[in-house]
């Protein structure tokens, strides 16, 4: 039952800040406290599973498949981590970032409510659970996109919450088609029922919708136009949070969906994910060459990470997995310490556009050098995790016949290098002609950021253990029979 | 007659796609809209039309008498049905708001979040 | 615009969906109904009420915000999850405590316990969740003056 506890936590933490949003001790307490319990569970949920197995929790004790099943294999165990981790660093990095009047309105509800849904997402066993818990995300997101918004905001989240919408209405639809075709929606039992059929049109229909949905939520290219349309907009907390789960949400469903319940094998589905991973990978990082300013940077960095992701699920060896999943970890924290830092530059510098801002490397060089390592991290340079998580991807591509995906890997990162090499000298080393001077750094802006960058320079000293969780998290996809299992055996 | 309701859900779709790319905010809400009740219609026809009862227990029985419809579908639309209820709810109110501050409707020139290059 | 006829009928309608909402919720276990129809009916109520007396007399006659009645709601039910697992160790399961099994598998008591909590709960986020999109889009295209401010007035 330790599987339902993260989700529980967070409704309840939820529902304690908002009910405490008029009072400003309390609410903070309320937000830190069921952080700091969301992390313990889920260091306590993976030691689980890496100890004993998957766990699995049916809902009501109602038995699978016929139930709501919540199940935790080692990548759910381990993507609930790293959500618990990011959690923690907002919610710290907000409660000086945010203000009164924001938190008013339930900001640090809304936050936790966003991790329910993400919680929820990463542990559900149930296709259709899946669409509930993706929709409890996308309400609390669009709340946290528009609160207190701005005119930027207000725009952002039109274009956010249409294709969105699109991306909800074609997940539907796919599952629905899929009930239609097997009559059940667990996603261990839909192995079975799917399995031999993928020649089937209502099946392969309902793969297409699927992809469709889960593509538009990761920002898979030609559907990925709405992230950098909006993820700059709100406040650095939030576009930190939405930078670190969101899209990480729909890579982790296609790692799921396209693993456990249909086959891509022999269909069209492989390469459909290697190719639209690919242009992804490129058309993002050409996107971020040509931005002036920081989260509009990050932000296009954040598609073309999502494209190698994707390519290197579409290439399915053993490896390729291992790697998007180490990968995909390293991109969480990674990602969430430079927005963080982009909301750290705007509040001492009061913005982030590259015409604006210069000399920080003059005026407080600790402050620029916290954005290096994590900016280097992201560019893939020894011994951060970054270079770990590129370089077993470039391992992957090696293998396959052809060495053009691996040359497009190295020239993306190249690409990102020169990317991140930009903010750095526009925003940290070019000096500032205006002379104006920076504000002081709050602790409780830094503190978050300091956290995730220990932790990328210590998975880059010492990756065996993030890599043996990858590694038994791809042999748990490999070979879903225990994951199965865990589910269809009444554990009570 | 599951054809004809498959022929209802293509017609919604098609005039939701015709809608939603004419590039005015509202319409385009129209447009998401017919999609969303394609959708459930489309799950309702995946589920099987049947003349079934309603899967109804009667008192002191412990399963129904006669052969009902499957619930499931049913469930899974409700379920549909109110979460597109409140997302378009938030949808209209965002776009009302949206409109007020931007001054129009026309996507092609809400562009606050991203300037065009010579603005 | 206030209307005599809806709101003279606002003042019979009113309780009456309100009590008929409780019933609906009450039954809903073994026949149809339940917390989500029963929270509809009940915001019916309400909403003939705002047309009748003004959104801020429905708002008042609520005494609490919309929205911290759907969070206490959510939290009724995630305490009748948790109630579950304490009790049986599984998270949702459903608790009777009033209910007492005979020896020949017939039941009596009050069929009260985590399952009509969990209705509960959804009947207050129904309420809580609809009347405050209803309320925030009616005061958004006709703002009403500020009572509060003319009253404060006219005591000065």
């Amino acid at each position: 039952m330790l599987v339902a506890f993260p989700i529980l936590t967070a409704l309840g933490t939820a529902v304690f800040c908002f009910l405490m949003r008029d009072q400003r001790q309390g609410q903070m307490l309320a937000s830190l406290g069921g952080a700091l319990i969301q992390v313990a569970l889920a260091v306590a949920l993976l030691w689980t599973v890496t100890t004993s197995g998957p766990l699995s929790a049916q809902m009501g004790g109602w038995p699978a498949p016929f139930g709501i099943t919540l199940v935790a294999d080692t990548l759910s165990a381990l993507l609930v981590l790293s959500t618990a981790i990011v959690l923690l660093c907002v919610v710290i990095f907000s409660l000086s970032e945010i203000e009164r009047e924001q938190e008013r309105l339930g900001y640090q509800a809304l936050v936790h409510a966003l991790v329910a849904g993400v919680m929820g997402a990463f542990l559900t066993g149930d296709i259709f659970n899946l669409y509930v818990w993706f929709e409890v995300l996308l309400i609390s997101s669009f709340g946290l996109l528009v609160i207190g918004g701005g005119k930027a905001q207000l725009d952002g989240a039109v274009k956010y919450v249409g294709l969105n919408l699109i991306a909800t209405l074609a997940f539907l639809t796919g599952v629905g088609l899929l009930y239609g075709a097997t009559g059940t929606l667990n996603m261990a039992d839909l192995n079975q029922a799917v399995s031999g059929r993928m020649t089937e049109t209502a099946i392969l229909a309902s793969a297409g919708f699927l992809l469709f949905a889960y593509g538009a939520k990761s920002a898979l290219f030609p559907v990925y136009f709405w992230l950098p349309a909006s993820y700059h907009t709100p406040a650095a907390a939030t576009s930190a949070l939405f930078a670190a789960l969101l899209t990480k949400v729909g890579v982790y469903s296609i790692l799921r969906v396209f693993t456990l319940v249909f086959e891509t094998d022999g269909t069209p589905l492989a390469p459909v994910l290697i190719v639209a991973g690919a242009i992804t990978a490129v058309v993002g990082v050409l996107g971020a060459v040509t931005h002036r300013e920081i989260r509009r940077i990050l932000s296009y960095n954040i598609i073309s990470s999502i494209g190698l992701l994707i390519m290197a699920i579409g290439i399915d060896t053993p490896l390729a997995i291992t790697a998007a999943i180490f990968y995909l970890v390293h991109n969480m924290l990674v990602k969430a310490a430079l927005f963080l830092h982009a909301g750290l530059v705007l509040k001492i510098k009061g913005s982030e556009e590259f015409d604006k801002v210069g000399g920080i490397y003059e005026q407080a060089p600790w402050i620029a050098v916290l954005f290096l390592v994590p900016a280097l991290s992201l560019a893939g340079i020894p011994p951060l995790s970054g270079f770990w998580g590129k370089f077993l991807i470039l391992r992957a591509t090696i293998d396959l016949p052809s060495l053009a995906l691996t040359v497009l890997v190295l020239v993306v990162s190249l690409l990102t290098i020169y990317s991140v090499a930009r903010i750095w000298l526009e925003i940290f080393w070019k000096s500032d002609e205006r002379g104006e001077g920076c504000a002081p750094a709050p602790a409780l802006m830094v503190a978050p950021i300091v956290l995730l960058t220990i932790l990328t320079v210590g998975i880059g000293l010492y990756p065996d253990l993030l890599y043996s969780w990858s590694d038994s998290a791809a042999a748990g996809i490999a070979d879903p029979s225990t994951y199965i299992s865990a589910v269809m055996e009444d554990p009570s | 007659m599951d054809f004809l309701f498959v022929l209802i859900v293509g017609l919604l779709v098609t005039s939701g796609a015709y809608l939603m790319m004419s590039g005015h905010l509202v319409r385009f809400l129209y447009g998401l809209a017919l999609f969303s009740n394609a959708a459930n219609l489309a799950i309702f026809v995946s589920g099987g039309l049947s003349y079934g009862a309603p899967a109804l227990i009667a008192e002191g029985e412990k399963a129904p008498l006669e052969p009902v419809a499957n619930a499931l579908p049913q469930a899974l639309v409700l379920t549909a049905i109110v979460i597109g209820f409140g997302l378009t709810v938030f949808a209209l109110a965002l776009a009302k708001r949206a409109f007020a501050s931007e001054g129009t409707a026309l996507m092609d020139d809400m562009r606050s979040a991203e300037p065009r290059a010579e603005d | 615009m206030k209307s005599l006829i809806l709101s003279v009928a606002s003042r019979a309608l009113m309780p009456t969906l309100l009590i008929v909402s409780f019933y609906v919720l009450w039954r809903g276990h073994n026949e149809p109904g339940g917390g989500f129809i029963g929270g509809l009916v009940a915001v019916l109520g309400l909403v003939i009420m705002s047309k009748a007396e003004g959104v801020r007399a429905a708002r008042d006659f609520l005494r609490i915000e919309p929205l911290s009645l759907a969070a206490i709601g959510l939290g009724c039910s995630v305490v009748s999850g948790v109630w579950g697992y304490i009790v049986y160790g599984t998270v949702l399961k459903g608790v009777w405590p009033f209910i007492t099994v005979a020896a020949d598998g017939s039941k009596s008591g009050l069929p009260v316990g985590s399952i009509f909590l969990f209705d509960l709960g959804v009947y207050l986020v129904v309420i809580g969740g609809v009347l405050g999109m209803l309320f925030a889009m009616e005061e958004v295209v006709a703002p009403e003056p500020d009572e509060d401010e003319t009253r404060d007035g006219g005591a000065g």
